[in-house]
């Protein structure tokens, strides 16, 4: 296996984009971050596009030959371009899979890009593409939606471990307070503790400001063979792991409703192929979908005891500037979270960190961080590690 | 839901029927083809559940899911069976009742409808086990 380094990265505006179609942003990304590499058409081998449901938000499967097409890169060069899907965790699996291509030594320069565009159709609509990630047939029937499914874990984390609702808000705050500082961002105001309680009940305990929205954009990143990444750029941002795991589609299937085992696993297979603990890692973006998600991720990945992810968020130990910054981006939360796109963005965020490129919302001194990307309420997780130094 | 696609399953649904593996002796609902355990060792059966269980976590659902609607705020909950698995379904009872341990026990009822004109969906849901079950 070769190592495997960022050259290049890109993420458009994430938002509602209704002046924009699927394949505008798309091109943006990927033709941003093929300039950002440096890299000319004919030297890309392959391309991998994470879309979690193109056929439900915009009406349009082959997503990977789309791209190709659009990005200038079908015609003539003919660049092979595949989809892949993972629900919410598209994007880092498409992400892992360009990995894959690199490090195995069958292609050498790749893109890996992931895109959503949900504004397109009426939320209830969304809503119900989104549904899709669980399992229809035995959760969405009875009513189940992903909020609802959510709440039910934050439901059990407060039973078991006593984690408030102000708690869970906290998460929110945090991260839109981190999301001000990102251009990108989809939300870019302050929110406050009261402002998330006094929000409209979406699940209980699950307000709306507890949720992230549905959001339009798109992310790309270039690998290249970490040999030759200094050909491109000064600050290459290398690949220490990527890690992927399992776990049951539903719910009610789980050893414990509080933990994300696929989590887990991910994690610890992360850790071992980077040879690295949680203390190692600077910072970490994690799929903050909801905001009990957050503090089962951090827990999950290490960076908080079981049970005391809410407390650790509380004593703003997962802020920038205390122990272990979380989502300095502003997550899925302030961010935005189209879908298949959220798992290439984190790693944008960690390579313009690493790079010291994050403005205001720099983490000093970060040499290795982390992205953690979910799909559905965690049947899929996928955890990559990424470092200044080879 | 496609027609085919509920009709398969309509027996599980209406019967709670889900099936058991003879060799680790595990129970599954919703049922299983393989046990996820013993793989292709395994002996699957069907199986009636009796329906008695707790709630092992629950939600109050406000922002309804699509053809759900009119039911709004309903409450949706995590069962564990007292065979061993745990299946989501609705809890009808009034939202502050519900609490994490309550007994529940099954009940036959409407899910939902496939559009104005479509088919109707039956299926299982629970009620508190106790007092409250026959104000239900």
């Amino acid at each position: 296996m070769r190592d495997v380094a960022i050259i290049g990265v890109k993420n458009t505006k994430f938002g509602e984009l209704w002046d924009r179609s699927f394949r505008d942003v798309v091109v943006e990304a990927g033709v941003g971050a093929v300039s950002d590499a440096g890299v000319v058409g004919e030297k890309i081998d392959a391309m991998f596009v994470g879309n979690m449901s193109g056929g439900q938000f915009v009406e349009q499967e082959h997503i990977g030959a789309l791209i190709a097409d659009y990005s200038g890169l079908a015609k003539d060069i003919h660049v092979p371009s595949t989809r892949v899907e993972a629900a919410c965790a598209s994007g880092g699996l498409a992400l892992r899979q360009g990995i894959y291509s690199v490090a195995s030594g069958m292609d050498d320069i790749v893109i890996a890009a992931g895109a959503e565009k949900m504004t397109d159709v009426p939320s209830p609509k969304a809503s119900s593409a989104l549904a899709a990630a669980a399992d229809r047939e035995w959760e969405g029937i009875m009513g189940a939606t992903f909020p609802g499914l959510y709440a039910m874990i934050a439901r059990m984390h407060m039973h078991k471990y006593g984690t408030t609702s102000e708690q869970l808000a906290q998460v929110a705050v945090k991260n839109h307070q981190n999301g001000q500082h990102n251009p990108i961002a989809q939300y870019k105001s302050p929110i406050t503790v009261e402002s998330v309680l006094k929000s409209i009940m979406v699940a209980d305990p699950l307000h709306i400001f507890d949720c992230s929205p549905i959001t339009d954009g798109a992310s790309a990143v270039v690998l290249a063979p970490a040999d030759v990444a200094h050909e491109y750029t000064d600050t290459p941002i290398y690949v220490k792991a990527t890690a992927q795991a399992s776990d049951t589609i539903a719910l009610h299937d789980r050893r414990d409703i509080t933990t994300l085992d696929a989590s887990v696993a991910a994690g610890k297979r992360a850790y071992e192929m980077a040879k690295m603990q949680p203390k190692d890692i600077n910072l970490v973006e994690v799929h903050d979908c909801f905001t009990i998600a957050e503090i089962c991720a951090i827990e999950d990945l290490g960076f908080a005891k079981k049970g005391e992810g809410g407390i650790v968020t509380q004593n703003g130990e997962t802020a920038i500037g205390g122990r272990i910054p979380v989502n300095t981006s502003g997550g899925l939360k302030s961010c935005g979270h189209p879908v298949g796109a959220t798992g290439v963005k984190q790693a944008v965020e960690i390579v313009e960190q690493l790079r010291g490129e994050a403005g205001k919302r720099q983490v000093d001194g970060a040499e290795v961080g982390m992205t953690h990307n979910v799909g559905g309420s965690g049947a899929t997780a996928v955890v990559h590690i990424f470092s200044r130094n080879r | 839901m496609s027609v085919p696609r509920f009709w398969r399953k309509q027996i599980a649904r209406y019967n709670l029927v889900g099936t058991h593996c003879k060799k680790c002796d595990d129970y599954f609902y919703p049922p299983r083809n393989m046990c996820p355990a013993c793989r292709r060792e395994g002996e699957i059966e069907d199986y009636k559940f009796s329906g008695k269980g707790e709630v092992v976590t629950f939600t109050v659902i406000h922002t309804a899911a699509e053809g759900f609607e009119n039911q709004t705020p309903y409450v949706l909950g995590i069962i564990k069976l007292e065979e061993g698995p745990s299946l989501t379904s609705q809890i009808i009872c009034d939202a502050k009742d519900v609490k994490i341990g309550m007994k529940v026990k099954p009940v036959f009822r409407k899910l939902g409808q496939a559009g104005e004109r479509g088919m109707i969906y039956y299926g299982t849901k629970f009620v508190p086990e106790l007092e409250v079950a026959d104000k239900c």
